[in-house]
């Protein structure tokens, strides 16, 4: 069984719907690593993540703030590691203790959480596409979790008719 | 409250320890920031263990400084009468937003002295004392105005109508201004903090040559960077030659244009009689140039605080903690810090 889908989006409305699509699929306790370049939309991918879990408040860039918490159901905490550059500083986020609450953990420039949760999350990688408003989003489930719904990952991309590859 | 109203004010949600002793929200007796730059610069930027761990080796040194500004030792009794009354009325602290572990640091100093003197304390929103940082330098404020709330964490237009009374009008939906400058910064390849290299860049830069975009947004008052950086990015892509200071110039001239027009909107509709920056942003010189600018042609004043009142200091959360004290009295002593703590308006 594969265990990785790609899709195209042509806009940031389109990206926001696939974050949508993939509120579908996470459970307490998840995690996603979103890995992308500057403006390649991983903010918009959780504000449309955020909204379909029932969140109201705006989803804004934690970059400074480096954590916020949408009370949705399950909880989101939303991190981003832009501003760090050392593992020790990602532990002392303290996000275990989200997980062990019941919360789902997404984290923007996530490859820097890798050593500590790349074998068990959903890695989104985001990309720019060949026109401007154009992305490539590449998801990969690690761990066995994520790898047994890595199907209904790809009916949740075809749901949101966006063309999964 | 006594007749003096002598707040003593602590602030650790970020990057500074500091502390503040302010009479009667107004009139600043001490003011110390223990600036931690050097410590980030090797870093690379807010390092929230190290900030933690700095603030509690930091925050009673900057207190006792603080204390010593306004002429009392460490007990809040005067040098001059140490067997004299308490020369310290209340004690407020930042509860929020910020990173809880430096929160908690303010706060349980804060909490401590407050308990030991037997003075009531008072949890501040961090962002409702950066509304009073322009009238601490300008005690002639005329209110209502309207404050342009620019940093690296918040981009906010508030209305103060008096004291303790203030809307939010509007607010960014996605990334804050300073934000915006930081990002394009390190993707041009310059420093950090960003925002001084681009202000400084910008000025051999044409800030006509790039045409970027200024977003609109569903609320009038609202405001959006994302797009913004977003474009910067395409446009350098496309771009390869293109010259790091016309970038700069065209992107800062794009921001400032947001910010300005938006300023004024919202001054035109609350009817205010001036208007005031502040926030880390509100140090950028083609912002405090434009504002002023704009503002004079109205017919309106504005207020530029000096660029210590702009970044986190604790006068400001000194004077925010003598209003609240007058409009809604002490904050339990098991209260927390909010992490998470919003700007909402006041009741």
């Amino acid at each position: 069984m594969e265990n990785w889908a790609t899709v195209s989006s042509a806009s940031a409305e389109q990206t926001r719907e696939i974050g949508a699509q993939i509120a579908r699929l996470v459970d307490k306790g998840d995690v996603v690593l979103l890995v992308g370049s500057l403006g390649a939309g991983k903010t918009t991918f959780v504000q449309g993540l955020v909204a379909a879990l029932g969140g109201r408040d705006p989803v804004t860039s934690p970059t400074f703030t480096l954590a916020h918490k949408y009370r949705t159901s399950p909880p989101v905490t939303h991190v981003d590691l832009w501003r760090l550059d050392h593992l020790q500083e990602v532990v002392d986020l303290a996000l275990e203790e989200e997980l062990d609450e019941g919360g789902v953990v997404i984290v923007e420039w996530g490859d820097a959480a890798e050593p500590l949760y790349g074998a068990e999350a959903l890695v989104v990688r985001l990309d720019w596409g060949a026109s401007d408003g154009e992305r490539t989003i590449a998801f990969e489930c690690r761990g066995r979790s994520w790898c047994s719904r890595a199907e209904l990952l790809r009916e949740a991309l075809r749901a949101g008719s966006v063309g999964a590859g | 409250m006594n007749q003096r109203g002598r707040i003593l004010g602590i602030e650790t949600s970020c990057d500074e320890t500091a502390a503040a002793v302010v009479d009667q929200g107004r009139t600043v007796v001490s003011s110390v920031v223990s600036s931690q730059v050097d410590l980030h610069a090797r870093y690379g930027g807010v390092v929230p263990e190290l900030a933690g761990r700095a603030h509690v080796e930091l925050a009673l040194p900057v207190v006792t400084d603080a204390l010593q500004g306004a002429g009392l030792d460490r007990r809040g009794r005067s040098f001059e009468d140490l067997e004299g009354p308490l020369g310290i009325d209340a004690v407020a602290a930042t509860i929020g937003p910020g990173l809880i572990g430096a929160l908690l640091v303010g706060v349980s100093t804060a909490k401590a002295f407050a308990l030991a003197w037997g003075v009531p304390f008072v949890g501040v929103n961090h962002l409702e004392g950066h509304l009073y940082a322009a009238m601490l330098e300008a005690p002639e404020l005329e209110l209502p105005v309207v404050v342009l709330l620019v940093s690296g964490g918040h981009t906010l237009l508030v209305a103060l109508d008096a004291p303790g009374s203030y809307r939010v009008l509007g607010a960014t939906v996605d990334d804050a201004a300073g934000e915006a400058f930081d990002k394009v910064a390190r993707y041009l390849g310059l420093g950090y903090p960003g925002g001084p290299e681009i202000d400084r860049l910008a000025r051999s830069g044409d800030s006509s040559l790039i045409r970027f975009p200024r977003a609109s947004t569903a609320g009038a008052l609202d405001f959006s960077f994302s797009g913004l950086k977003t474009s910067v990015v395409s446009y350098v892509r496309a771009h390869r030659e293109v010259a790091n200071a016309d970038v700069a110039a065209s992107f800062q001239e794009a921001v400032v244009d947001v910010l300005v027009a938006k300023s004024l909107a919202a001054a035109d509709e609350i009817g205010a009689r001036g208007a005031c920056l502040a926030g880390g942003v509100a140090a950028n010189s083609s912002l405090r140039q434009r504002f002023g600018e704009a503002f004079a042609a109205r017919g309106m004043m504005s207020y530029l605080p000096s660029r210590a009142m702009c970044t986190d200091n604790a006068a400001m959360i000194a004077a925010a903690g003598y209003f609240q004290l007058e409009r809604s009295g002490p904050t339990p002593l098991d209260a927390g810090a909010v992490p998470d703590l919003q700007l909402r308006s006041s009741k």
